[in-house]
């Protein structure tokens, strides 16, 4: 297992008092905690303040992990043979570092570990884990295969890491921030204790053409300028297919088109809508046919199209 | 080898009971009571016997069962914090919305 400087995740010295350790846990927390901050790397940053925090803040557990010493982060490191026993680990004797990772060593000293509980049952721990699915796998469902490494007690109860692999159906009309619960699908519990859930957060990744909100897609539409002036029915692809819209004469920009039950279904029936945003686009290159006919417009139309802002200024 | 699990949505149209909900938030029944009571959890507008809820307020109980552990807050706190976390998620809908409606 590799070696974590607690002290260097909460920022104190190893000196530090259980006032300093508790006033550094709070700080960086409010500034972490996945729930306050959305910042990339935050909920990863709270998993090591926390773990810290949960050793520290117990002077059993904090004895024992200062009993290894000061080690570089991340090192490579096994504990003492005899080490779990000096320091009061529950069911010591059959404490083995197999499978472990570093932050599970503490969880049989000071109030922790299943050992504790003289028999009573223990529930599995419940497991949050974000998943991202593309807008295609919203829109028909999909089947998620998730591969999870969870802390949990065997039957003698030591703690070991133990994958877990998991099928979970996703029906179609998944939204971003959906929320899944899969009973039992957590850690195991111990004596009896019910098994965990896992939870299950979807995000939407961002698609090459549809932006979601809730249940409904948007699509920039460009128009050539004579589709807006003049109206035109143009394809448009959706996620079943593509589908004839028709542009109303006189479009502008920023016109919003609406097909009603073209956008994510619904779970109990029923779909969000597709919205075409109208944006007028013109080439870069124009030849010179175009250009004629672009300055015969010009002469021939009474058009302003800034005429608010006179009237503003009026 | 894994087999197609059950999946159940957290969402409003399915109902939790009040047992339901404490079992799977990990708050107490009188932290939870108080939540109700300030408002910060809502219950379900279905006709039964008890308070019963729609099941995407399982996240926001969860969400303050992490915030009582992390951050040592009493049901007044808690309250506090859900409604600001419950306004900050409402403003980033809209500005979600918002951005979907900008042509990129």
């Amino acid at each position: 297992m590799k070696y974590t400087d607690y002290y260097a995740a909460l920022g104190v010295e190893r000196g530090a008092s259980a006032d300093e350790i508790r006033k550094a846990y709070r700080r960086l927390a409010q500034k972490h905690h996945p729930d306050v901050s959305k910042e990339p790397g935050a909920e990863e940053r709270f998993k090591e303040i926390a773990e810290a925090y949960q050793t520290l803040k117990d002077p059993e557990k904090r004895a024992a992990y200062d009993a290894l010493g000061s080690r570089p982060q991340g090192e490579e490191f096994r504990p003492p043979p005899d080490w779990a026993q000096e320091h009061g680990a529950s069911g010591a004797e059959k404490f083995s570092y197999e499978d472990l990772d570093f932050s599970d060593l503490f969880s049989r000293f000071g109030g922790g570990g299943a050992g504790r509980r003289a028999g009573g049952p223990l529930p599995g721990q419940d497991f949050e884990v974000p998943v991202e699915i593309s807008l295609e796998d919203a829109f028909r469902g999909t089947t998620l295969s998730l591969s999870l490494s969870m802390p949990e007690y065997d039957a003698a109860g030591v703690l070991r890491r133990v994958p877990h692999n998991v099928k979970a159906r996703v029906a179609p009309g998944a939204v971003d921030g959906q929320r899944l619960r899969l009973p039992g699908k957590g850690g195991k519990g111990f004596h009896g204790g019910r098994d965990g859930d896992l939870y299950l957060e979807i995000t939407l990744k961002p698609h090459r053409l549809y932006r979601a909100t809730g249940h409904d897609l948007y699509l920039d539409l460009p128009l050539a300028p004579w589709e807006a002036a003049l109206g035109a029915t143009v394809e448009i692809p959706t996620l079943s297919g593509p589908v004839s819209l028709k542009v109303p004469a006189g479009t502008s920009a920023a016109r919003k088109l609406r097909l009603a039950g073209r956008g994510l279904p619904k779970p109990r029936g029923g779909a969000g809508d597709l919205i075409a945003v109208a944006q007028i686009v013109v080439s870069g290159e124009v030849g010179e046919r175009e250009r004629e006919l672009y300055e015969q417009l010009a002469l021939a139309s009474s058009f302003n199209p800034r005429r608010h802002f006179a009237e503003e200024n009026a | 080898m894994s087999i197609e699990t059950e999946v159940l949505w957290l969402d409003e149209h399915r109902v939790v009971s009040l047992r339901e909900l404490l079992e799977l938030s990990g708050l107490s029944e009188s932290e939870l009571l108080d939540l109700v009571h300030s408002g910060a959890i809502p219950v379900s507008d279905q006709p039964g016997v008890g308070y019963t809820f729609g099941a995407h307020v399982i996240s926001v109980a969860r969400t303050a069962c992490r915030l009582r552990d992390d951050f040592d807050l009493d049901a007044h706190g808690l309250s506090v914090a859900l409604r600001l976390l419950e306004r900050v998620h409402d403003l980033e809908e809209e500005i979600a919305r918002l951005r979907a409606e900008l042509p990129r």
